[in-house]
């Protein structure tokens, strides 16, 4: 065996993230050097490149982890499926965002490279097994996020927004990095795997490493959203043009659930008792904050933005339980929030056109009369989101909800409940403008015909899924059973 | 061929025909929707008549089981059948949804497909819930219903839909979601199982049972609807479409009333026993002090909602009067008052589509316009008020002589109805029908049309039957009734 191909095997894992690279760069030289007539090139080749790196992935599924790269990166059936679902989601971004990003003068090669490179950035997150790539994956995501919301650089809001988003995830990142520079001086090791062998039969530095454990958590919650880390969440998802928010909403996420399962589930395991009352207090703020603010807003991006900060206090009991059913559970949750979250910024965009956001609540007033199965779809979304059966939402609370009652926390299922009945109410609101009322504005709804079928699957996904969500469920509890 | 699933049939047939009569598009079409939806209301009737013909009467057992992995992940199964207690709720249900659907046939002209496929799609959703033997399962089907039920509200009710349908379904998703955490609760402490037929033999300690005693009759108490959470009840009456108000009245209810016999009995014994006089209290306060509150509505939809929570009083009193008599009372008041009330709310909405009024005091003389309809509303009124030989009887006699054997007082509190039902239901009718005519308008109304007085008549017939004959309805619920409260009896503190 020659040298050369040993050396191959070492970066065989890595493959996907090396395709995804080499397309991106790629597409920046070609983007360049065509002229505007061509953009729909960087369109092609981004969708091109996400169907190849889901065609590496799903070739090479691998049934226990692999380290990589020196133990950098791990390769397991985790980061094989939420690599799959992070395509498809990046994928429906690309799409929906078409039509709007052309009306706003934004449909430029830099939007995709930055998809792109954002991706990459949640790829590494997702297969990452040591501090080092962890951070650096968090970094690409978050570099290029900053720098998508800026893309509309004569929007004053939106120039706002990402000013604050990136002070603050600086902020956050800098806490990370302090968090894991603590548990590095307790275990001797950045390497995850090394670090919970370490851990594992207790250690006598316990006050530096709770000290590190609660910078990490503050510096995951800043990501995440959660409260109370949750103030740019808002401004930023408001301030964003549309299509930015609609990928911010959705894909990030699964790579921040992989984020945290990575850190506290597999690194930090034998610290459970000491994150778990953290997370307690950070899903139940959530779940109040999130779900109380919402009521009060009349801009759609705004109510969404503190939905998804609820949702996320939904996902963290999920985290809390700290067993492989819970990590099953949230990551059902996660996957199940992606789709909704990009079916409801989706409708969002489908129904904004050039010079008109349709971005307040007034916009969807009798949606029923203007678009019946526009209307319809969007009521299957909103009552996912609510958690009502036979919506797939419904199941995503229950799994999570049982893996709450498995460790005995049944007061904190009855709070998640009933906070789940206060965000009804604004989930509600959206149905009955839809329904009952009148609209305002009648101009008709253009959507282009391929935008339209993608859409309608996205939002009957959440009805079939509801009514068979034993597949998904499945994958799920199967990936995190191979990967712990 | 369909033997083995007719439950299933049940279920989907109504669900499906929603689906095609969605597909008939706008109201171009609206002649093509509401036959589709007629025919399959009425497919729907005829897949449930097997469960009568087929039924065996001797068994407390579960018949016409289906069983089958659904979601492995957490041991829910796709389990259904049916007792001598849920097998007639069926029947109950699929057939006011023939009715509903003729009752809007012309009353309906905004959205008729949206509207046809919302009570179609519902009507499947209730025949789940009483046909679900898992909890998950059961779950699903009594949330699901509230979907299509906010529409209807919201769309087709009157000026104030909005705040009724918001209010009909934070309340009662307060309640169910508080039960999701008791199920959840339930399928450890069961080792896993979210089987209600498991979960009856569930050994449970008291401080559970009483915390999942509340639970389970906030979700069921605020749907039957208990005072002191009837409130939304004749909001949403009030603000409902017709076809809305009967299924509200004549299904919906009964829903809650179900689960008291399939979940808080059963699962939740020494609980029930314990907080029974509770339960009580609740049920003589609301056939008490509701019946007076009726007295003084002036809107019929609403003095027929406040009664209806008067006549659910009477079924929950029953329930726990812990003998076969009260409980087979609060079972035939149950599907008496379906007839009943689901009868009552159409003779409202053949004077409102006429008048555009449910003030009682725009109305009077009604008789001499409406002879025909004069008289079913008369025989409506009186089983209403409980007169022998109606179906209105039966239950209401049942379920006093139960709770004679109990306790006079109770007996003697819940027999004021007798008085106060008579006097809100006559006092109505009397200053509706009688008298001279005062409204100009009244003079222009028309008598019932065919499909009106084939409506009333069918309903007419039943309450006559259930009234001079009810023994074929007790004989189905009886054996069931027997082994649940044999069951019931049985102490499950561990």
């Amino acid at each position: 065996m020659s040298t050369a191909s040993i050396q191959f095997a070492q970066f065989a894992p890595a493959l996907p993230e090396i395709f995804v690279l080499v397309m991106v760069s790629l597409i920046l030289v070609i983007d360049a050097a065509v002229d505007d007539s061509k953009r729909y090139l960087a369109y092609v080749l981004s969708l091109v490149t996400l169907a190849g790196a889901a065609y590496l992935t799903a070739h090479d599924l691998s049934a226990m982890p692999v380290l990589a790269l020196g133990g950098l990166f791990i390769d397991d059936p985790l980061s094989d499926v939420l690599k799959l679902f992070l395509y498809l989601t990046v994928a429906v971004v690309l799409v929906y965002s078409r039509d709007y990003l052309t009306e706003r003068g934004l449909y430029k090669g830099e939007f995709f490279v930055l998809a792109l490179f954002a991706l990459l950035g949640m790829m590494v997150m997702v297969s990452a097994s040591h501090f080092l790539t962890l951070y650096l994956g968090l970094e690409l995501l978050s570099l290029s996020l900053y720098a998508r919301v800026a893309l509309q650089r004569d929007s004053s809001v939106a120039t706002e927004a990402a000013m604050k988003y990136f002070v603050l995830g600086a902020l956050a990142s800098g806490m990370l990095l302090y968090g894991m520079s603590m548990v590095y001086g307790v275990t001797g090791s950045l390497a995850l795997g090394d670090m919970a062998i370490a851990l594992q039969d207790g250690t006598d530095l316990r006050i530096p490493l709770v000290f590190g454990v609660v910078f990490i958590v503050a510096g995951l919650a800043f990501k995440l959203g959660a409260v109370p880390f949750h103030m740019w969440v808002p401004d930023v998802y408001h301030g964003a043009p549309t299509a930015m928010t609609l990928f911010i909403g959705s894909a990030p996420k699964i790579a921040a659930f992989a984020f945290v399962v990575r850190i506290l589930g597999q690194g930090l395991e034998s610290q459970v008792t000491e994150w778990r009352d953290m997370l307690v207090i950070l899903a139940v703020l959530s779940m109040a904050v999130g779900n109380i603010a919402a009521i009060a807003q009349s801009n759609l991006k705004r109510m969404l933005a503190y939905s998804t900060i609820s949702h996320m206090g939904f996902m963290l009991l999920g985290i809390l339980a700290g067993s492989q059913n819970g990590y099953g559970s949230a990551m059902f949750y996660v996957l199940v929030y992606a789709l909704m979250s990009l079916g409801s910024f989706g409708m969002i965009l489908l129904l904004s056109r050039a010079g008109f956001e349709s971005d307040q609540l007034e916009d969807f007033r009798g949606l029923n009369r203007r678009s019946p199965w526009l209307a319809f779809l969007m009521l299957l979304l909103m009552f996912s989101m609510a958690g009502v059966p036979p919506t797939v939402g419904f199941y995503a609370k229950l799994a999570v909800l049982q893996s709450v009652v498995e460790i005995g926390y049944v007061w904190l299922a009855v709070a998640a409940v009933l906070f789940s009945l206060v965000g009804a109410f604004y989930y509600l609101r959206i149905v009955k403008l839809m329904y009952f009322d009148t609209p305002h504005d009648t101009t008709p709804i253009t959507i282009s015909p391929d935008i339209r079928v993608i859409m309608s699957a996205n939002g009957l996904a959440v009805l079939a899924v509801g009514i068979l969500p034993q597949p998904l469920m499945a994958v799920c509890m199967h990936a995190i059973g191979a990967s712990f | 061929m369909f033997g083995q699933s007719i439950l299933s049939l049940v279920i989907w047939v109504p669900i499906l025909a929603g689906v095609a009569v969605l597909a008939t598009g706008s109201d171009r079409n609206a002649a093509l929707a509401r036959w589709v939806a007629l025919a399959g209301a009425l497919l729907g009737l005829i897949v449930a008549l097997p469960l009568v013909s087929d039924f065996n009467t001797a068994t407390s057992s579960m018949q016409f089981v289906e069983k089958a992995a659904w979601i492995p992940a957490f041991n829910v199964h796709y389990h259904l059948g049916v007792d001598g207690i849920s097998m007639p709720l069926i029947l109950l249900n699929s057939f006011i949804t023939v009715l509903v659907v003729i009752a809007g046939w012309q009353v309906i002209q905004d959205k008729v497909a949206q509207y046809m496929a919302a009570f179609l799609i519902m009507s499947g959703l209730i025949n789940g819930v009483f046909a679900a033997l898992d909890g998950i399962l059961f779950y699903v089907f009594f949330e699901g219903m509230l979907i299509p039920l906010y529409l209807i509200v919201g769309v087709w009710g009157g000026p104030n839909r909005v705040y009724a349908a918001f209010k009909f379904f934070l309340y009662t998703l307060l309640g169910s979601l508080l039960m999701l955490v008791s199920m959840i609760y339930l399928y450890f402490q069961s080792g896993g199982s979210f089987d209600i037929q498991t979960w009856h033999a569930t050994a449970l300690g008291m401080t559970a049972q009483t915390l999942m005693f509340f639970a389970f009759l906030l979700a069921f108490g605020v749907k039957v609807p208990m005072w002191p959470v009837h409130t939304w009840l004749p909001d949403a009456h009030v603000e409902a479409p017709t076809g809305g108000s009967v299924v509200l009245a004549a299904i919906t209810l009964k829903v809650g009333a179900y689960g008291f016999l399939r979940f808080i009995l059963p699962i939740l014994p020494d609980a029930s026993h314990e907080f029974a006089w509770f339960v009580i209290m609740l049920s003589l306060i609301a056939v008490a002090y509701i019946g007076l509150v009726a007295l003084v509505q002036a809107d019929m939809k609403k003095l027929i909602a406040y009664s209806s929570i008067a006549h659910m009083g009477f079924v929950t009193l029953g329930f726990f009067m812990f003998n076969p008599m009260g409980v087979e009372g609060g079972l035939v008041q149950m599907i008496s008052h379906g007839f009943v009330s689901a009868a009552l709310f159409l003779c409202i909405g053949v004077m409102y589509d006429r008048l555009h009024s449910r003030q009682i005091k725009d109305y009077g003389g009604l008789v001499n316009k409406m002879p025909v309809f004069a008289a079913f509303f008369m025989l409506f009124a009186m089983a209403n008020a409980g007169l022998p030989a109606t179906s209105g009887f039966v239950g209401e006699f049942m379920v006093i002589m139960a709770a004679v054997k109990v306790n006079f007082w109770f007996a003697f509190v819940a027999a004021t109805t007798l008085i106060f039902g008579a006097a809100y239901t006559l006092w109505m009718y009397k200053r509706v029908v009688f008298g001279s005519v005062t409204n100009p308008h009244v003079e222009d109304m028309r008598d019932v049309n065919a499909r009106e007085i084939l409506l009333l008549g069918v309903l007419a017939v039943c309450v006559l039957a259930m009234g001079l004959y009810p023994r074929p309805f007790t004989d189905v619920m009886h054996v069931s009734v027997v082994d649940l409260l044999a069951h019931v009896a049985q102490s499950k503190l561990p």
